[in-house]
């Protein structure tokens, strides 16, 4: 092939998604390198001009802040893998139900209930948990039940559950009856098919679902905010203060390098997610 | 060891699947259970894996009732219709599985797995996941793993019919050479006929859940008990006869009768190959359509009547038998089935394949 033919192939292949990529430059690329430019960046006393360093970094790694995000990180891993566990065992047992109508109905509840959150979600299980909700009322609980770290995972699980749902039970369908059969047929017990087989199948999905339900507790703002405000420390309520100046002024760009931590973070976790799941698509095939 | 069916019935809701199945395969033997879809072979082949607990009747394997012996405690190798090898194990750990899950070492289990593979043509291989083997490898390793702890009995639910069709022929006769080598007793689920008849030492024609037929491929072929098999079984022509006697008058030829006649006005089952057309000038028939398969041609002959039927000629006839050639059409004398004719076919004939 010539140098010219391959160039035009290559060009063909990429043609299409050309707008697709000016659109992920516009909206994350540059948004991403001004973020790290901000975290490097170090301002000087009023009249000096500013200077790049690791000093915002170091910052961000840093008590108070580095306690905001290991809570953050602590938070998100128990949703993701609460959320996860709970989600599959859920999927599972309605696509196995003989219900169609089950299937069909949680699954489009699952659609709803994933896409629900920020300051409604906070709202509803303020008026059923909070210290004058509904319930915490008619049953007599006491307050505080919603306020605190296992409150939030707690909300954050009735949005994450549903998630995990919807994410599972594609792989799950995928799952054919026969490898089962096939096991029994050889002695196996249903736990060694899930030990050997199932789960081994299973676990690049399971982790993607992992891996997306940490990432939409780690991100998620609003609902906290609303319902937790400093009660609970995160990460996404400290780059709002900083950014705002709500408790102190001047650390615009230490919450630019809380911000790039938290994408250092996803990336690590996506880098492990990734080839496992180009692992299970080979084998879903 | 012998496989019993005793009295099995089956339902699922109003369907019944199965209708008091009685069948014995005995020792070493394959018997085909043979039919249209629905009519209860894999469901009885099922029976017999543990995957399926009839309403009543029994399995026996031995002489042994296993109707109520969970799957993964039956003593039969099972191979699926769909590739049904663990995706996330290559060749080797997929044969070596039943080993592994019953805690054989590591070395025994996997020195085990690489003699099956070379069994089954396939030495080498071992390494290979699901996804880089084609169909007909997928299916000679599920075989192995079938194997791999010497079963007493081989369940075979239609492994070939996923596969294209030289590779059906191939694994077909690797199969039978396996089976005989082997000397274990199997049951092999097909609706292909042609398959039927080429493996099974029996082959067991089930319809609606009821067994019409069990016997040798050329019994069932030739001696068909029931218009079903006759019809299921190859292709037949329904020629228009009349009975005298124990004879009947079919094409101006007078045939005994195999069996007994329903009445006077009856349908005669004749096979294509039963069928000899002879180049005439002033013939009555005339051949409409001429299908060309190597060592055989099939013809489709208008008679006189108007009516058509299916004549197979030896391929080296082909050409001199063409299409808009009139001919001379009649029956190898030997006696022939027949049914009660059809209300359709008054007096024409009606070819079923």
């Amino acid at each position: 092939m010539t140098e010219r033919k391959a160039r035009r192939t290559w060009g063909k292949g990429w043609g299409p998604a050309v707008p697709l990529l000016l659109v992920v430059a516009i909206a994350f690329g540059i948004p991403a390198v001004m973020l790290a430019a901000g975290a490097f960046t170090e301002k000087g006393a009023p009249g000096e001009p500013s200077s790049y360093g690791f000093a915002n970094l170091a910052a961000s790694l840093r008590e108070p802040y580095l306690g905001t995000l290991l809570s953050s990180v602590q938070l998100s891993a128990v949703v993701a893998v609460g959320g996860a566990l709970t989600g599959t065992f859920l999927a599972h047992a309605v696509l196995t139900s003989k219900s169609a109508m089950l299937r069909e109905a949680v699954l489009s509840v699952s659609g709803v209930l994933a896409n629900f959150g920020g300051v409604p979600l906070a709202f509803i299980w303020i008026a059923t948990l909070g210290n004058s909700g509904v319930v915490t009322v008619g049953l007599g609980l006491g307050s505080g039940l919603l306020y605190n770290f296992w409150g939030l995972a707690m909300v954050y699980l009735y949005f994450s559950i549903p998630l995990m749902v919807l994410v599972i039970a594609p792989a799950l369908e995928g799952l054919r009856p026969q490898w089962r059969e096939a096991a029994l047929n050889s002695g196996a017990t249903t736990w060694q098919f899930w030990r050997l087989v199932g789960i081994p199948v299973l676990a690049p999905a399971l982790l993607g679902g992992v891996v997306l339900l940490f990432g939409g507790a780690f991100a998620a703002y609003a609902t906290a905010a609303a319902m937790v405000g400093a009660s609970v420390p995160l990460v996404t309520l400290q780059i709002a203060d900083a950014l705002t100046g709500n408790v102190l002024v001047g650390f615009e760009n230490v919450a630019l390098a809380l911000s790039l931590d938290m994408i250092v973070i996803a990336l690590l976790v996506m880098a492990v997610y990734l080839p496992l799941q180009r692992r299970s698509s080979r084998w879903l095939r | 060891m012998t496989v019993e069916f005793r009295g099995l019935r089956r339902t699922y809701g109003p369907t019944v699947a199965l209708d008091g199945l009685d069948l014995t395969v005995a020792q070493g033997e394959l018997i085909a259970l043979l039919g249209p879809s629905g009519c209860g072979k894999t469901t009885a082949l099922r029976c017999v894996a543990g995957f399926e607990r009839p309403d009543s009747g029994m399995v026996l394997i031995d002489g042994n009732d296993v109707t109520r012996v969970p799957a993964n405690r039956r003593d039969a190798g099972m191979v699926f219709q769909s590739y049904s090898l663990f995706p996330n194990l290559n060749a080797r750990d997929n044969v070596a599985f039943g080993m592994r899950v019953r805690r054989r070492p590591v070395a025994e289990r996997h020195s085990r797995a690489d003699e099956l593979l070379e069994l089954v043509g396939l030495a080498g291989r071992g390494d290979r996941y699901p996804h880089q083997l084609s169909g007909g490898q997928q299916q000679r390793v599920a075989l192995a793993r079938a194997l791999a702890l010497a079963p007493k009995v081989l369940l075979l639910d239609e492994p070939l019919s996923a596969l294209d069709a030289k590779v059906r022929v191939s694994l077909r006769e690797e199969i039978r050479r396996l089976q005989l080598e082997l000397g274990i007793t199997t049951v092999f689920v097909t609706h292909d006929q042609e398959e039927a008849l080429s493996v099974a030492d029996r082959v067991a024609v089930l319809k609606d859940g009821r067994l019409e037929q069990v016997g040798a491929p050329a019994e069932i072929y030739d001696r068909p008990a029931t218009p079903f098999v006759a019809e299921f079984v190859g292709t037949m022509n329904h020629i228009p006869g009349r009975v005298t006697g124990d004879r009947v008058e079919v094409l101006g030829q007078l045939l005994p009768i195999d069996g007994t006649a329903p009445g006077e006005l009856v349908d005669v089952l004749v096979r294509p190959e039963a069928v000899r057309v002879t180049p005439a000038e002033a013939g009555p028939a005339l051949i409409m359509a001429s299908s060309f398969r190597g060592s055989t041609a099939r013809l489709r002959v208008q008679l006189a009547d108007d009516s058509q039927l299916l004549a197979d000629v030896p391929g080296h006839d082909a050409v001199r038998l063409a299409p808009g050639l009139r001919v001379d059409v009649s029956v190898v004398e030997r006696p022939v089935l027949v049914t009660a004719r059809a209300a359709t076919s008054d007096d024409e004939s009606v070819v079923s394949a």
